[in-house]
């Protein structure tokens, strides 16, 4: 193992906490008070770390997020930059272009805040309440579904086939997600399911 | 993958060969660099173009796109020719030495029972001599002409260095320097590793380009071992994870199969799903998948899943095509026949081949409901971005109903990465807005949709009012609730069934793994691969102890990988007969006398005795295939063919255009265009500033690679009279694009036939959203067809055309 | 070599028991135009080590760079090549520099990518041409920094810079280039492109061990057939606390221009020594910076409204 790679102490089953830290690995053994004349105050003191996996590619690198504010104590979050976890096997710390710029992706302009509808024949979205869309989602689901619904084939062999709403699952949400969603579709018949492993 | 990424730094040679590791796995590619820095090992970039990776590689050669099952086949010729091969492992470990049946033949591009009206094969010759006993008949000696070993060496004598020459545009030297150096891998104590990804993947004959090195690396035995391995580096960081809960139109979770319309009955269904071993005293795993069935359908329908009603069989949707894949999707959408659809993070409009006819279809739809967390072209396909998105708004009928999500950064639960590692996350951000979690939005369609049901009634609500949904707080089931589904728990008190006093696991107790599971409806599993992920033990996907014991890179307490946390499948083949690792430097596990262990979780039996079972435990033969009877759809071994737009005719079968056997819908057929037409060969690819079509909307990746641009070489420039940076348009038959020109010698024209072949490469990464400069994406180009066992569409060899033109018009 | 921690491979702290910045003004060697006392103790010398044969031109630095440091760097466009930005901007203190060069010995393509950078020269040809009294500082592990509160945005640095790095904002018109993460450093850190780095091509640590994995490195590149193999820590400029493995050493040009041998400017040497001795308060500004003016040869890049306002400036410090 060379030097770069050198295995680190790890943190059992700790998902969230302070790591370790290498403090005078520079030859500085003492605290000092330090008269900041010239560097930058270190500028993740005192955020909360919350160990995560990038969203990229499947190399799935372990990340810390550092945030003001602490999710689990209630409090609103905010991250503030993200990095390596050097404690993770794959990554080692190092994070690709993509990954080192997380930080600009959770708070990018044009993340989605609100639900909207874009109304047939419109030219702009318009925001609308959780519940007006979903219900909305829930109605037209129903109104296809019982319209079209094959239950039988010609021989009344039961088919249960809905093949005219499809579904088209993502790439990066978690398996959790992925189990509920494919509960969710599959109990309604939907046969047009499918996700990002297809291209 | 097979193995790991950590597993990468024992290999002695890398080949990356369809695919671009440094610049779309960069931190995985470490593996590659901690290799060659620490180990002396090699690396071989084959590509069109030469990459970042081929900037570190100690070998490139130049290869036309779409050509690799020539390639390949030609190194296993190269093999067979000058006795590189590792016989011990061949002749055990796969199917050699098996005897084909009478009939079986290959003429001319085509196998025995190719139907031209059907584009499809009777596949009933493909199959192994089976004698009376039941057994398939093998001749340990490979005389026997018709065994396969013969029959592979008669297969690829074609490819000769020569052969792969004239179709790949490879230079002879360059390809027998790759093919000196792959042989060098056939001794048991030196390994190679395969690093592919969408390179293969993306062709209408995708899964045999992968099958024609997986078959080298069988015969190198490089097959379960450290630093060996079929590794593909899947593109997104939980496409495994989606692959493996089966979220595809004809996919149950763990890799069961959704019924066809003609298995009318459960015990229909599993008729076909004997898996009887093919030789005596085989392990044949599968035979265990009626209990993967049951625990399935128990974890959706609980109760209502009874065996009187077969398990709920009936609730099961009943496919009458092979799948509702995408490309078939939007071709019935496109057809005015689909009301609806849903994209939950995902961008088909860029996404899907034929844009134009993706913006069409979207078209036609009543409704359309998109969730993500960031904007996409999709759910804005309607708005207009003048060239960018030409289109009237007005006449879309489409309603949009766009949901925010939140990211990654604000939700909790596991992701699977390439080398099958669960891992966990924690939430450390605030949603921004009114942003919800995926669970909570697809937990509110399903509530709400049963609550209508429940009042109203209508078309079969059973297994929508029966779905399993014992959560805690019904509108926001927690992730680990749902990982405890997945992993699985006794739906009633499980005894031992050799001793009906003792208790094997309590009432509602997680099953400890999959061995376990019953198929009398006594346990739940919702995927019985990820079993053992998270039991009484508790959430194994969160452990994060990363001591890895003599350096193997197996690190295996951290995270699960599954199944049953081993991380090198197939590892009993790092074994010979014996027992006794084929390179005692690289031991993953061994036989003691009288079980099996080591530093990873045994892919087999402990006690199965080394000379009896066969490590590849889930085929029925024991042993790995080599010809894959009729389980392909093109054929039991890999053919050459072209591209459905290629620059050349099929030299060794001038007949066939593209794959003979690949589904192609008639309004798409007349939009495939020739090289008289369309001269130049284009290919389509990631750049490692970018992750796909997300981090355009990040400022500092948008920073870094601002603008969409093609790549060409600089004797096709001067040909077109194309300067540098200049803007350039490219059109196929399907749509045309702007882009900048990078003139760069790192794409050289090719020999091939005889003919100069010129490369054209367009990026992925832009659209009309986002902060980087607006632009198209390759699939304004590309053609509607897919590779014709997973219709994985043909994104990286298509012809185009190119000229000097002027910048688009600015919106 | 052992196990050690002082590579950039390790996580940042939080605790504000640990991030108390550990570089002073005690720990500085030079201080732009004025002297300063002894230092009260030595660093050990620091170096990142650039391995370009194991870049793969990711750019992941620049966006660690850009995370870390909080820049803004431009949007711009394609001009048919892989650099972006096109060049070192004050909102870009990093950049990969592609260029595609046919060896002539073999007939083969090599795709060379160098990070271009700071290269925190021992004997800094910016601080000696410095006019502002602090403005650029150099600290006894030999991290040079610039204090952007004494800069003047003269662009003097730029001339005396043997490798053209600093690059004056039109926002504040100072002068920005890589600190060398002196913010990390100072709490036990690695700089944020070299924890980034995906292939450790970019490692951090004490001089003396990066030379040694340096060693390991040439020696593995002799073996692939690169003979001339070797490190680049120019003695022109008294070495450097960046340094390069390059496959071709002898030809440190094929590398998108890396300067064959880098010197300090012998004007800059000069107007350092008077310095020295005249002090830099005494001399006035106008007068200290149209002498130093007059003896560079080329365009001064400074406006006038730079000039005054930096005159301004220095008169309220003085």
């Amino acid at each position: 193992m060379n030097m770069e790679l050198s295995r680190r102490g790890f943190l059992k089953a700790a998902g969230v906490g302070v790591a370790g830290t290498t403090l005078g690995a520079f030859g500085f053994t003492e605290l000092e008070a330090a008269q900041a004349a010239a560097v930058r105050p270190f500028k993740l003191t005192n955020t909360m770390e919350t160990r995560n996996t990038c969203p990229y590619c499947s190399v799935a690198c372990g990340i810390i997020m550092y945030s003001k504010g602490d999710l689990r104590k209630g409090e609103t979050a905010e991250i503030i930059h993200i990095e390596g976890d050097a404690d993770h096997p794959t990554n080692r710390g190092t994070l690709c272009p993509k990954g080192a710029a997380l930080r600009s992706f959770v708070n990018a302009e044009t993340r989605l805040k609100y639900p909207m509808i874009r109304k047939p024949g419109s030219d702009k979205f318009e925001r609308v309440s959780w519940d007006q869309a979903l219900d909305r989602i829930a109605r037209l689901m129903k109104e296809d579904r019982d319209a079209n619904f094959i239950a039988t084939n010609e021989a009344g062999v039961p088919i249960n086939r809905w093949t005219t709403v499809g579904f088209l699952a993502a790439s990066a949400t978690t398996n959790e997600t992925a189990w509920l969603t494919y509960k969710v579709v599959r109990s309604t018949g939907i046969v047009a399911f499918d996700n990002q492993a297809r291209v | 993958m097979t193995n790991s990424w950590t597993d990468i730094r024992n290999t002695d040679l890398v080949v990356i060969m369809g695919g671009n590791a440094a610049e779309a796995h960069p931190c995985g590619f470490k593996w590659v660099t901690e290799a060659k820095a620490n180990r002396g090992a090699k690396l071989i970039v084959v590509d069109p173009r030469f990459t970042r990776s081929a900037s570190v590689a100690d070998f490139y050669a130049p290869i036309r796109q779409g050509t690799d099952i020539a390639f390949l086949l030609g190194v296993i010729n190269y093999c067979i020719q000058n006795d590189k091969i590792q016989w011990d492992y061949v002749k055990a470990f796969t199917n050699a030495s098996y005897v084909v049946r009478e009939g079986f033949a290959y003429k001319d591009g085509l196998f025995t029972g190719y139907d031209e009206n059907k584009r499809d094969y009777d596949r009933s010759s493909w199959e192994y001599e089976i004698a009376p006993d039941g057994f398939a008949v093998v001749d340990e000696t490979l005389q026997n002409p018709r065994c396969v070993w013969n029959l592979l060496k008669a297969h690829v004598a074609t490819y000769t260095p020569e052969m792969v020459e004239r179709i790949c545009g490879t230079p002879k030297d360059k390809f027998l320097k790759v093919a000196e150096m792959i042989a060098e891998c056939s001794s048991p104590t030196k390994t190679m590793t395969s690093m592919y990804a969408l390179g293969w993947t993306q062709h209408s004959k995708g899964s045999q380009n992968i099958r024609a090195m997986a078959m080298l690396q069988l015969i190198l035995g490089n097959i379960g071992v450290r630093g060996g391995g079929m590794n593909a580096l899947r593109g997104h960081s939980n496409i495994q994870g989606l692959t493996d809960i089966g979220l595809m139109s004809n996919l149950i979770p763990g890799y069961l199969n959704i019924p066809v319309e003609r298995e009318a009955d459960f015990t229909t269904y599993m008729s076909s799903r004997t898996f009887k071993p093919l030789r005596p005293n085989q392990t044949s795993y599968w035979q265990n998948y009626r209990k993967f069935f049951v625990s399935f359908q128990k974890s959706m329908w609980g109760d209502a899943a009874t065996p009187q009603n077969d398990f709920a069989y009936d609730y099961l949707p009943k496919l009458d095509v092979p799948s509702y894949d995408v490309l078939r999707y939007f071709e019935m959408m496109h057809q005015g026949r689909v009301t609806g659809y849903f994209c939950q993070g995902f961008n088909p409009l860029l996404a899907f081949p034929n844009r134009q006819k993706i913006t069409e279809s979207l078209s036609k739809l009543k409704w359309l409901v998109t969730m993500d967390p960031l904007e996409t072209e999709t759910s804005r396909f309607w708005e207009n971005h003048g060239e960018y998105n030409n289109v009237d708004p007005a006449s879309i009928q489409t309603e949009v109903i766009q949901l925010p999500s939140t990211c990654f950064a604000e939700d909790e639960g596991a992701l699977v990465n390439s080398g099958r590692w669960l891992q966990w996350h924690w939430a450390g951000g605030s949603p921004p807005g009114e942003a919800k979690h995926d669970t909570w939005i697809m937990a509110q369609i399903h509530l709400r949709l049963r609550a209508l049901y429940e009042k109203e009634g209508g078309a079969f609500p059973d297994p929508i009012l029966n779905l399993t949904w014992n959560y805690h707080d019904r509108n926001e089931p927690t992730p680990e609730e749902l990982a405890k589904e997945l992993n699985g728990y006794a739906v009633e008190t499980l005894y031992d069934p050799a001793d009906p006093a003792k208790i094997v696991l309590e009432k509602g107790k997680q099953v400890v793994n999959f061995s376990v599971l019953r198929d009398d409806g006594t346990t739940a599993c919702g995927c019985w691969i990820y079993s053992g992920c998270f039991n009484e033990a508790g959430n194994n996907m969160a452990r994060r102890d990363n001591t890895d014991p003599d350096e193997t890179g197996a690190y295996p307490n951290w995270s699960f990988s599954w199944p049953l946390n081993r991380r090198i499948l197939y590892n009993r083949a790092s074994a010979d007969l014996q027992g006794n690792p084929w390179d005692p430097s690289r031991k993953l596990i061994a036989w003691d006398g009288t079980k099996w262990s080591g530093y990873d979780v045994p892919d087999i039996a402990p006690n199965a005795p080394p000379d009896v079972v066969g490590p590849f435990i889930m085929n029925q033969e024991g042993v790995s295939r080599l010809f894959a009877r009729g389980l392909m759809r093109e054929g039991p071994f890999p053919v050459h063919y072209e591209p459905f737009e290629a620059p050349i005719a099929n030299v060794v079968a001038p007949n066939i255009r593209g794959n003979p056997v690949a589904r192609i819908f008639q309004g798409d057929v007349a939009q495939f265009a020739t090289s008289e037409e369309f001269p130049y060969a284009a290919t389509s690819y990631r750049l490692t500033e970018h992750f796909h079509y997300w981090t355009k909307h990040n400022v500092v990746n948008a920073t870094l690679q601002p603008e969409f641009f093609v790549e060409i070489s600089e004797q096709l420039a001067a040909e077109k009279g194309i300067a540098h940076g200049s803007w350039v348009r490219v059109w196929s038959k399907r749509g045309e694009v702007k882009a900048k020109a990078v003139v760069t010698k790192r794409i050289k024209p090719l020999i091939c036939d005889g003919k100069p072949v010129h490369v054209v490469g367009i990026p992925l990464h832009w659209g009309f959203t986002g902060k980087a400069r607006k632009g198209w994406g390759p699939n304004s180009l590309t053609p509607f067809v897919g590779d014709a066992n997973i219709e994985t569409p043909e994104y990286k060899a298509f012809l185009v055309n190119i000229e000097p033109t002027t910048a688009p018009a600015t919106v | 070599m052992e196990p050690s921690p002082r590579t950039a491979t390790s996580n940042p702290p939080v605790a504000a028991s640990a991030t108390a910045a550990n570089l002073t003004e005690r720990d500085l060697v030079r201080r732009s135009a004025s002297t300063v006392p002894p230092p009260a103790r030595q660093l050990e010398p620091v170096a990142k080590l650039i391995d370009v044969s194991k870049c793969i031109g990711c750019k992941a630095c620049q966006s660690a760079c850009v995370e870390w440091n909080d820049t803004k760097p431009a949007l711009e466009t394609n001009t048919g090549i892989y650099e972006n930005p096109h060049d070192l901007t004050p909102d870009m203190f990093t950049l990969m520099r592609f260029s595609e060069w046919e060896n002539p010995q073999t007939g083969n393509l090599e795709w060379l990518i160098r990070k271009d950078g700071c290269m925190h020269c021992e004997d800094p040809g910016c601080l000696k041409a410095c006019p502002a009294p602090g403005a650029i500082v150099q600290y006894s592990n030999g991290i040079v920094d610039f204090i952007h509160e004494n800069c003047i945005g003269c662009g003097y640095c730029i001339k005396g810079c043997p490798f053209n790095i600093p690059r004056i904002s039109k926002v504040d018109h100072t002068a920005y280039k890589c600190t060398l993460c002196s913010d990390r450093v100072a709490v036990g850190q690695g700089p944020a492109c070299a924890k980034a780095c995906p292939t450790h091509a970019i490692t951090f640590g004490t001089k003396e061990d990066m030379k040694k994995l340096a060693d390991s490195r040439i020696e593995d590149l002799k073996s692939r057939g690169f003979e001339n193999a070797g490190l680049y820590d120019p003695p022109g400029v008294g070495g450097t606390h960046v340094m390069y493995v390059l496959h071709h050493n002898d030809k440190p040009a094929i590398y998108s221009g890396l300067p064959e041998d880098p010197k300090v400017s012998p004007v800059v040497n000069a107007w350092k020594g008077m310095a020295k001795y005249v002090g830099f308060a005494a001399m006035g500004l106008a007068a200290a910076a149209g002498m130093l003016h007059s003896a560079f040869a080329g365009p001064n890049r400074v406006t006038r409204e730079d000039e005054e306002k930096a005159e301004d400036l220095v008169k309220e410090k003085i």
